[in-house]
């Protein structure tokens, strides 16, 4: 360290040194209020003590939640019938736009798009890894590899791919791996990938299903080693095996954690707009939901439009967010 | 090795943590005579019978499946899944002039490997602008240990306010929470914002005066604290209110506060489903990107890797050597916590619906 210290101005050092130190200082700052508020309330007997606990307990959880996530809930609902600066009601307008607009139902459609193949993609191949891998030598180190995507953030991964998919002139030595493939397998001319519609949609998906099969694989291994021995013995006793076995026995044992997977991975999807900003901005046809939503807001300020966009994203959100959470609640009331 | 975890309270598929975690969770480097590999399952206590001999415990399922083909195909998927991260750092080690001229392959055949890339981006900037990644890195840091703290002792805190302060309405509350989950970042982010710099007015009643809070952490703590918290009291609250009932009743008993409790039980037991939360809220804190870039700009004040990063890959979209070094800079903690914690992640993300 000492050597780069040299090298560099004093104050990044003093600075990181200021900023680390206010950010744990407000951690501290934030345990040593609660310790004061404790041991206050903990004195507290008799009648008083019921509820200052509940308040206690519960007031800070309570407050935030109203704060950050009720209130702006209800408040993006009306600023979405309204003009940009909130001053004239507009009625349905937004929505009408967004609904009608070329340029918004090319983005609704990609969205779609990316909701019914990468899901299904990532889960699928998931489903087929966590089959395989359970019985190989060393299947620790597969499934730490195929899962590691998973700690990784998804600008982290669009550049990862964004240089995969690095193109150059053919006449050139290519720096991209998969223009090097291409040409490899005999492909003579390449296209430049990120620009070719629609395939650059699809090679976008593709860095999403990186990161998400991982995630498929490790819950449904779990899934799958949950299944009793006896029902998968039986089985076999009856004469069913290989595809047989898979079809009829495994995945309809595991079809709620199939089903949750598959919704938790459509909802990640849905929201996701960091590989598309990432990658290509949105431009070249690739544009999503998510990242229509977050332009039209904080790069437009057209916070009406922004907000109609929002809660279609929330209606769309809503059924796979509901199944799930009744798929779970279903599970755990059977346990 | 007898020890609860979220997954256990809360994990769809009814197994024990062990049978859960054992042989995805530890990577291989780790495996050690204490550490029993996938072949010598120990059922623990209320698993199934412990199996003799070396047969896997799911030998049915496997042998089903068993064929040299599949394994080829996952070697395949592995090294197809490896490929792209490894060329990303096999370039950020290369000098400026391989980068441009040849793909990052040639490695094998002309190492020429060195850290310079990593000095020049941390410490000079090299995009054409002054100050490297320094100030952001630390800015990550600084964001992400308090948007991980906070959240967990406010949810661990309400979690037990909901399972052991008997109130009225208390599952009324619980299922408002749980149901929260469903609200999208982008629902909350304009009106957050718009607080964070306006305060809130009924009429001309200021009901919240505008906090002067831009150029510093605390909005995007704040934000971070509370899209957390419905997924954090719902993970916690499964784990805390299957304590045994008669533990507590016997702290009662004893005349303990629920203050003391909470300190001296609830915290304590809850150690593990604790740190799968942390882990798992740090990883996502770490590598987000729309809440940082909605409350934090873009300035080096604040402005963590993420948002660092995206602006450089539009504006920079050439200089791969410097654009790779970031970008391991940027995923080389997440890595290591990753891999150094695989078990408690794994158990967080068994412990129910995954956060959104």
């Amino acid at each position: 360290m000492s050597v780069t210290r040299a090298l560099l101005a004093d104050g990044a050092w003093t600075d990181a040194s200021v900023k680390l130190g206010n950010s744990l200082g407000a951690v501290a700052g934030f345990l040593g209020i609660l310790l004061v508020v404790f041991y206050v309330a903990g004195r507290a007997s008799g009648r008083l003590g019921r509820p200052l606990a509940v308040g206690v307990f519960l007031g800070p959880a309570v407050l935030l939640l109203i704060i950050g996530l009720v209130a702006p809930l209800v408040r993006t609902v009306y600023l979405s019938f309204y003009n940009d600066d909130s001053t004239r009601f507009l009625g349905g307008k937004n929505y009408g736009w967004a609904l009608t607009n070329d340029g918004i139902h090319h983005v609704l459609f990609n969205t779609l798009l990316w909701l019914l193949v990468a899901p299904l993609a990532a889960t699928g191949l998931g489903l087929v890894l966590a089959l395989l891998v359970d019985r190989m030598r060393g299947q620790s180190v597969y499934k730490s590899l195929i899962f590691m995507p998973m700690a990784i953030s998804l600008v982290g991964a669009s550049i990862i791919f964004k240089f995969v998919y690095e193109a150059r002139d053919a006449s050139q030595p290519q720096i991209g791996l998969l223009s090097q493939l291409a040409i490899g397998l005999g492909w003579q001319h390449p296209p430049n990938w990120m620009l070719s519609q629609p395939l650059n949609t699809f090679l976008l998906m593709a860095v999403m299903v990186w990161v998400q099969t991982g995630f498929a694989m490790v819950v449904l291994s779990a899934a799958i080693k949950a299944i009793p021995d006896e029902v998968t013995e039986a089985a076999r006793l009856d004469g069913a095996g290989g595809f047989k076995l898979f079809w009829f026995v495994t995945v309809p044992m595991i079809r709620t954690t199939l089903v949750v997977v598959l919704t938790t991975v459509m909802i990640t999807t849905l929201k996701a707009f960091d590989i598309v900003r990432t990658m290509t901005g949105g431009n070249f046809g690739t544009q999503v939901l998510a990242n229509e939503m977050y332009s039209q807001s904080f790069v437009q300020f057209n916070t009406g439009r922004g907000s109609a966009l929002a809660v279609i994203l929330f209606l769309a959100v809503l059924p796979l967010v509901a199944y799930n959470i009744v798929q779970l609640r279903k599970e755990r009331a059977v346990r | 090795m007898n020890e609860h975890s979220a997954a256990a309270a809360a994990d769809p598929d009814e197994t024990t943590p062990d049978e859960t975690t054992p042989d995805e969770t530890t990577p291989a480097v780790a495996a050690t005579p204490a550490d029993p590999p996938a072949e010598r399952k120990v059922a623990a206590g209320g698993g199934r019978l412990a199996k003799t001999g070396t047969t896997p415990a799911h030998g049915p399922v496997r042998k089903a499946f068993s064929s040299p083909f599949g394994s080829l195909f996952v070697i395949l998927v592995t090294v197809l899944w490896t490929i792209p991260t490894l060329g990303l750092l096999a370039t950020s080690l290369r000098p400026k002039q391989d980068v441009a001229t040849s793909g990052w392959w040639e490695v094998f055949t002309h190492p020429d490997l060195g850290l310079s890339n990593y000095h020049t981006v941390l410490f000079e900037g090299g995009f054409g602008v002054s100050g490297g990644l320094l100030p952001y890195m630390v800015n990550s840091l600084a964001i992400s240990v308090p948007a991980t703290i906070f959240p967990l002792v406010i949810a661990a805190m309400a979690a037990y306010g909901l399972s052991w302060v008997r109130f009225r309405g208390s599952d009324t509350v619980f299922f408002i929470i749980f149901a929260l989950q469903v609200v999208p970042l982008q629902m909350a982010l304009i009106p957050m914002l718009q607080l964070f710099s306006g305060g809130a007015h009924l009429g001309s009643l200021t009901v919240v005066p505008a906090f002067n809070l831009s150029g510093t952490y605390a909005p995007v703590w704040l934000a971070h604290t509370m899209f957390a918290l419905p997924l954090a009291i719902f993970l916690l609250h499964n784990f805390i209110s299957q304590l045994p009932r008669d533990l507590m009743e016997a702290a009662v008993v004893d005349g303990a506060s629920h203050f003391k409790i909470f300190r001296s039980i609830v915290l304590p037991l809850c150690t593990p489903a604790l740190a799968s939360f942390a882990i798992f809220q740090f990883l996502w804190v770490w590598n987000d990107l729309l809440v940082a870039l909605t409350f934090a700009g873009g300035t080096p004040e604040v402005a963590p890797m993420t948002v660092r990063l995206a602006q450089l890959s539009g504006s920079f979209g050439g200089r791969w050597e410097l654009l790779t070094a970031g970008a391991f800079l940027s995923i080389i903690i997440p890595l290591v916590v990753f891999f150094s914690l695989q078990r408690y992640f794994v158990r967080g993300l068994l412990a129910g619906s995954v956060k959104g």
